[in-house]
């Protein structure tokens, strides 16, 4: 069985108002069931809102089944495979912008964002604390992995994913909408779906975004949700400015058809790029 | 964005969309379903009075013409034709007798004084209408009178939401264009309209159109003083404006507050309006 069902959830979360996120989420997933879907994949800080500012510590969780926010999640994920974004709090009074795998009551992955924007309008790592692993792991859907926002705007994270062995990169964000033009979309819409469609392309993967939507101030996010196979065709886009649950059906048996006509992985000199990624960090700056 | 030659030109339906529903869901999320907007014949508020009809339905939607003695009959018959085109409720509110007395009071006649009196008398009305209509007063300022500081400080700058400020006036005339809102009212040279023959362009000393495509190399695209000269202005008018905006900065900010405690408002008690909700 190569087909695969996928809910992109793109919500208008309440800025801080994490009780009644997670109601939204509970209605989200209700509904991704009754479409059949298999996985869930909600965007960046879905929990939380995004513009957190001094909201940080009192909307941080920890993603363990006593926490009565995830005690919800994880009892759903029994039924469907949940991504969620969120503000994990770690032992060490550390905050970081996380997104957990849910699967079958359990948390199979955490990746804390590495990227945190800080210029511009974002302010993250004044609040924030970076993530320091991009790991792909492995999940009902194959082997995956996940990146946050301004993760996938650099793209060594993605490239680290493909090597080690991500089948699917699903990348979730809060895109604030930015430079407006004669063009039907904005500015921001076309970089990300731009760079998503170039990754799915360069290292032969589904690449799955979701984006949030809704204002907070006068900051709006855009939505947008995409899904992109390895050949880099588009399988999916959710509507730009409004919320809306987008699902797609993957056929994962894509991977192996496009791999056989473009063995990029099989070719990729990684002990090429370690020497001269060596030789470039020791020369003087 | 590295185009010497940068476009005005916005996509006017993402525009509209994008501002309805930042008036829709901010208004909301304050609390409130209604809103007071002050129209005055011209462009700006002919625009944003639209975008809040649209947003709320015309019958949640307050518009208040405010005429001073010196106001044109034109001002008057174009903000009727707003009203009437949008369908909001109105209510035409004579402010010289609320101005006039101050003015008596202290006999200084001065054109920017008067001016700055009108600006906040109307202010004033705006608030006080938006008690009791429950609604909240939504801003008609452009990117370029915010940039430039040609706005009076709590007067035509207060509001509760502004949905025009990050659109240059080339464009709130571009969206007004596809709005249909006449073409007369996008036309007319622009007025405070605080004396008869007041125009923007005569106070300021140069158009909207000229200054628009100067601000947006230096503030949307970065361009320092060499770069504009290079695209073809003259230095004197680069750095003109440019002093201005400096200048002007203060009209931009909330109020310094002397810092003395650990956690003080405005620098590290940081949290948006939408805080909650």
């Amino acid at each position: 069985m190569t087909q695969r069902t996928i809910a992109m959830a793109q919500i208008a979360t309440h800025l801080g108002d994490v009780d009644a996120n997670l109601a939204l989420h509970l209605e989200m997933i209700e509904k991704a069931r009754s479409q059949a879907a298999e996985l869930i994949v909600f965007p960046e800080l879905s929990l939380t809102g995004y513009v957190l500012q001094d909201l940080t510590p009192t909307v941080a969780r920890q993603p363990v089944p006593e926490d009565p926010t995830f005690s919800p999640l994880l009892k759903a994920s029994n039924d469907i495979d949940i991504i969620v974004g969120f503000v994990e709090a770690e032992s060490r009074h550390r905050f970081y912008i996380a997104a957990a795998y849910l699967s079958g009551g359990q948390v199979l992955h955490v990746h804390r964002k590495v990227y945190l924007p800080t210029y511009g309008l974002f302010d993250e790592g004044r609040f924030f604390a970076w993530g320091d692993q991009v790991r792909a792991f492995d999940s009902p859907f194959g082997r995956i992995g996940i990146l946050i926002c301004e993760d996938f705007w650099h793209a060594s994270p993605p490239y680290l994913l493909w090597l080690d062995g991500a089948e699917i990169m699903f990348l979730i964000s809060a895109s604030p909408g930015r430079g407006i033009s004669g063009d039907e979309r904005l500015e921001s819409a076309r970089w990300v779906e731009r760079i998503n469609q170039a990754y799915a392309s360069l290292f032969t993967t589904f690449v799955i975004h979701t984006n949030r939507v809704g204002f907070e101030d006068g900051l709006h996010f855009w939505g947008g949700a995409t899904a992109f196979d390895p050949n880099g065709e588009m399988l999916a886009r959710g509507p730009y400015h409004e919320p809306a649950l987008t699902v797609v059906k993957l056929d994962l048996a894509q991977l192996h058809r496009t791999r056989v006509r473009l063995p990029l992985l099989r070719d990729e000199r990684t002990a090429l790029m370690q020497r001269e990624l060596e030789r470039i960090l020791r020369q003087p700056k | 964005m590295n185009d010497p030659n940068p476009t005005l030109e916005i996509n006017t339906e993402l525009a509209t969309r994008i501002l309805i529903e930042f008036i829709q869901t901010e208004i909301q999320r304050a609390g409130f379903e209604k809103a007071v907007i002050g129209v005055s014949g011209g462009v700006d508020s002919a625009l944003s009075c639209v975008l809040t009809a649209r947003a709320l339905g015309p019958e949640n939607v307050l518009a208040l013409f405010l005429p001073y003695a010196t106001t044109s009959a034109e001002s008057q018959q174009h903000a009727q034709a707003i009203i009437e085109s949008t369908g909001v409720k109105s209510e035409t509110l004579p402010i010289t007798p609320m101005v006039e007395p101050l003015l008596t009071t202290i006999p200084e006649d001065e054109q920017v004084r008067r001016g700055n009196i009108m600006a906040r008398m109307r202010m004033i009305v705006l608030y006080d209408r938006s008690v009791s209509f429950n609604g909240l007063v939504i801003g008609t300022g452009n990117k370029t009178e915010i940039l430039l500081g040609y706005t009076t400080l709590y007067g035509d700058s207060a509001c509760a939401i502004n949905p025009l400020g990050d659109l240059y006036k080339t464009q709130v005339r571009q969206l007004a264009r596809a709005l249909t809102i006449p073409a007369e009212i996008i036309e007319k040279p622009p007025s405070a309209d605080l004396w008869s023959g007041q125009t923007d362009e005569g106070e300021l000393g140069f158009t909207y159109e000229e200054v628009d495509r100067l601000l947006v190399l230096l503030v949307d695209n970065r361009y320092d003083v060499e770069a504009c000269v290079g695209a073809g202005f003259k230095r004197k008018f680069v750095e003109t404006i440019l002093e201005r905006i400096r200048r002007n900065q203060f009209k931009r900010l909330m109020p310094p507050i002397a810092k003395l405690s650990n956690r003080t408002v405005g620098y590290d008690f940081l949290y948006l309006r939408d805080w909650g909700t």
